[in-house]
Order: C-alpha cells, then structure tokens, then sequence
C-alpha cells in the first residue's frame, strides 16, 4: 500500500459530533480519534449510528455540530482523495452493469489517478495484488453482476484496497462473505496495517475473522458506551465473535458513555503513537 | 461508388448521418440502463418537440430550439433526480408530461401541426442535407470524445455512486455531463429516427450488448456495433420496401436483440 505523507498526529478525528436525520438524532456527542497503524471495529445494535457516523468521517454528511477531521482537514475540503479507502454497504448493482471483476477492481485506481486519468502499466501489479487480498484472482474475467453477494462485496473490498489508502473505512464488508474469504480479506487487513501503517475503522456484526488482531473495539450507541481493547471488553464478558446476540445485555449495564468513552479514546490514542514494534 | 442501395447521394447523406447516431446513441445509452435511466431519452425527446414547436412558431431552425430546450429539461431532469426533490422516474414524468403539453399548445398557437413538425417527430432521414449532416458529425464528434474522456468515472458511478462522490469524482459534474450528452444525443437523433423512437436507440442495441458483453469495453464496442449495424440494414430495408426509415431501423434493432437473447437461451441449454 501507499507510503505518501506521513501523518504527524492522528489520521481522523471526531470531536463532540452531532448529528440527526430531520428530528431524529442519531449521534449525539461522539468524540473519537485513528491513529495511523490502528485497527478498530465499531459495533453497535442496529440504528445505533454506525453507518451515519463512517458517513459522517468520510466527507458524506456534515455534521450538525462538533468538527471532523481526516489527516488533519475537513473531509469534505481534503484534496488527496486515495488518501481514503471506502468501503460502502453493499451497493445493490443494477442488472444491466456489464463489467467484469478487474473492471471494478481497477476502477479503484480512478481515486489516485483522477477522474480523467487513464489506466497506467504500474496500475496492472497493484490491482492484482488487491484481487489477490480478497480471493477473486480467478474470477478477475468473470462478468460481477453474475457472482453471488459475497464475492461482489469482495470485489468492492479490493476496488477499496487498489487506491493503496492510508485510512480504510469498510461498512458491512463481510456479511455474507465465506469463511475461507473472510481470512483472505483478515489478512490484507493486517498487511495494511503492519506493513504500510495504514489504519482500518470496520463496522461489522461479523468480527470472528478479526477478533484475535483489533487494537481497539468501540461500542456506539448514539454515543460511546464503550472504547477499549478485547481484553477489557472480554473483562466484562463481551465475546466479540458473537458480539451480535450479546451486546444488548453489555449495553442495559454499560455506565456513561462520555466519561469512559473519552477516557480510553485518549489512552488507546497515546498507545498507538507509541506502538511501533507490533 | 457505394453499391445499391446506397448508390444515390440522399442515401449516403443518410447513411452517414444515420451511422454517427447509431454510434452515439447507444454510447450514451449504456450509461443511462446502467443506471436505470433507461427511459431518460424519451423524457428528454418529450422536451425537445417543445423546443421544436417553440422554433416553428418563432421561425427559427428547430433544431436550435430544440437543442436549448432539451439540455435545460435534461439539467432539470437531473437537479430534480440529485436533490431528491422527485425519484428518477417521477423526475422524469414530470418533464414527459410538460414539454409534451407544452409542445401541443406551442404548436397548437401557430398553424397546427405541419408537415415540419411531423418530420421531427417522425424522423426523416432521407431529406437530411449536408449541412445537417455536417452538424449531425460535429455534435456526434464531441459526444465521442466526451465519452473516451469521461467513460471511466460514469462507469464507477454508474457502479458505486456513493463511492465514487468519497472517492473525489465530480459526481455532480459528471452527472451535468450526462444530461447535456443525452439532450445533444436526442437533438441529433431526431431527424433520423425522430422524437418519438429516439430512446429506442438508446436502449435497445444496449439491451443486446448486455447479452453479448461481459466487460466495460465490451458493452461500449457492442452497444455501438450493434446500433451501427441497426442503422445500416434498416436503411437497406426499408429503400427496398418503401418503408419509413426511422421505424423500420428501431424495428432492426428490436429483431436484432430477440435473435441475440434467443441464442443465449439456446447455448444455456
């Protein structure tokens, strides 16, 4: 992945975000910072504000209140687009797209070389390399529209990955994914993450395949409930690979949300900068 | 010489002014079935016989005024579609409904409907003059470049809108783009198959191409080949049948997308 422009402090930050759809308010307050080599899932019940919140951190929506802040400017103001990888919710594609999977994967690319840029030979290697990550090398010729669910959104995954990005932010990617890909997509996770300190923010109800290699789980619900490690969230009987049946039960008697949320964003920030020799 | 039946000079301006829409349509084409636009031409057609009328009223070259009225419906299209103010076909009905009744009574305010008004909703490829021919390649020239510029970032919005706009696109712009191109594609398409079956040639030579096409280029190559191959045989046939050109060329298209979608059920098999 990419090595441009090294990120002095951290590569996004939240500060008390607000954020409501009409009269429905569905981030209130949220603070959170990324710091580069990080790898962070976000969960959370459904219409706990996930999404809104990857939305909000991308440039998509701009919040009510509070500032955003991608490697160090406003998302919507930030020139240097391939600097961010997103992966939407799965698009629903129409049945008429007529491209193959390299054609998706390769149109990645567009965020580094701009919109009128044209293919380049150096191009060919790193969008292999991004098939490769997430298992479709054989299928690069295949027509998308005729894959299943799962093998699309890996094609989206790897179209992410082919903008080599320093902050990769994936909503859903896994959901319907086989086990067998979902190692393959682990492991060019952690290949961002270890090798071009790169940071990953995951939503996803399905976080066995990466359970055992996060930095750091935070839980939202409107708010932050919770921002620590797997350790600390295993101290409070919370398995994350089954995260989705228990984490309404951990929510009923998790404390305020502020308190602890901003107190352990700080301590994880502080551990991250420090960590290099993971 | 060309051969029979393109021998005569009115069947080569035909053939050559029929030839560069039946490339540029389904250029565009593909973009707007994929992304479920599919009906975009002909709401942007219905404007366009506003502006028609409007120029026959005012006794200006229609296709002037047809021009101006169809980019700023299709802009209008556009904004209605991006802002959410109406869903893409509710957009698009709206604009259907009002340059239809506002052709019918700009027409209605002059002498009626006469026998130019009727070549542009019916087409008349056979009275194209070279200048229209000229103009018909100049604006069919521009719509290809646009497209060689632009094919890559329509195509992953047409993929990935959501993503493309993170991504950096000028998705907005792009957007613009799109409707300009289809309300010039409609404007040049109109003496040859006219408003009424202009969106035909939009979309059906697509609809094959989607059968035939695995890939972005394939479906581009295909789209226009099919549409070229639409345009030169219904010339063909309808020379020896003494038929009306613009029908008998959607008809070739149509028939060409039947025997394409049967092949495929026969090789599934």
């Amino acid at each position: 992945m990419t090595t441009t422009s090294p990120v002095a402090g951290p590569v996004a930050v939240l500060d008390d975000v607000w954020f409501a759809y009409g009269t429905q308010s569905v981030l209130e307050g949220v603070s959170l910072e990324l710091c580069p080599g990080e790898f962070v899932a976000l969960v959370g019940p459904n219409g706990s504000g996930k999404s809104t919140l990857l939305r909000v951190l991308v440039g998509s929506h701009p919040p009510d209140r509070g500032r955003v802040a991608l490697f160090g400017t406003d998302p919507r103001s930030l020139r240097d687009r391939a600097r961010l990888g997103y992966v939407p919710q799965r698009p629903t594609l129409a049945a008429g797209i007529a491209a193959t999977v390299h054609d998706v994967v390769a149109s990645g690319r567009l965020a580094r070389s701009g919109w009128v840029g044209r293919r380049r030979r150096s191009d060919g290697p790193i969008v292999d390399h991004a098939l490769e990550a997430v298992g479709l090398t054989d299928l690069r010729d295949a027509k998308v529209a005729s894959l299943s669910g799962g093998q699309q959104q890996r094609a989206f995954i790897a179209r992410a990955m082919a903008g080599e990005p320093e902050l990769l932010v994936l909503d859903e990617p896994v959901a319907g994914v086989d086990a067998e890909s979902q190692r393959a997509f682990r492991d060019s996770l952690l290949d961002l993450v270890h090798h071009h300190d790169g940071t990953v923010l995951l939503v996803s109800h399905e976080l066995g395949a990466v359970a055992d290699v996060l930095d750091r789980v935070v839980v939202l619900k409107q708010r932050i409930v919770f921002d620590g490690t797997p350790a600390e969230l295993a101290e409070r009987g919370v398995s994350l690979g089954v995260h989705e049946a228990d984490l309404p039960l951990w929510l009923e008697g998790a404390g305020p949300s502020g308190d602890l949320g901003r107190a352990v964003v700080h301590r994880h920030a502080d551990h991250a900068r420090d960590r290099d020799g993971r | 010489m060309l051969p029979w039946p393109f021998e005569r000079e009115y069947m080569q301006l035909a053939l050559l002014a029929g030839v560069v829409v039946g490339a540029c349509a389904p250029l565009i084409g593909v973009f707007l079935v994929q992304r479920r636009l599919s009906l975009m031409g002909d709401g942007v057609g219905h404007i366009a016989f506003a502006g028609v009328a409007a120029g026959v009223l005012l006794d200006v070259w229609p296709v002037w005024t047809a021009l101006v009225a169809a980019v700023a419906g299709s802009l209008v299209i556009e904004r209605l579609r991006s802002r959410g103010t109406a869903q893409g076909d509710v957009a698009l009905a709206l604009l259907f409904y009002g340059g239809i009744a506002g052709g019918v009574v700009l027409v209605s305010a002059g002498d009626g409907l006469d026998s130019g008004v009727l070549t542009y909703l019916f087409g008349q490829i056979l009275t194209v003059e070279p200048s229209e021919v000229w103009l018909v390649a100049g604006l069919g020239a521009g719509i290809v470049v646009t497209v060689a510029v632009c094919a890559r970032a329509l195509f992953a919005m047409a993929v990935d809108e959501e993503w493309a706009r993170v991504a950096g696109l000028p998705v907005g712009a792009l957007n613009a783009v799109l409707s300009v191109l289809t309300a010039v594609t409609v404007v040049v398409a109109m003496r040859v198959v006219g408003i009424l079956l202009v969106a035909a040639l939009m979309v059906v030579p697509v609809s094959a191409a989607q059968v035939l096409a695995r890939s972005q280029r394939g479906i581009l190559t295909w789209s226009v080949g099919v549409g070229i191959l639409s345009v030169v045989v219904g010339l063909g046939v309808a020379r020896a049948g003494g038929l009306a050109p613009g029908g008998t060329i959607v008809l070739v298209a149509v028939a060409v997308f039947a025997l394409v979608a049967a092949g495929e059920r026969l090789l599934a098999r």
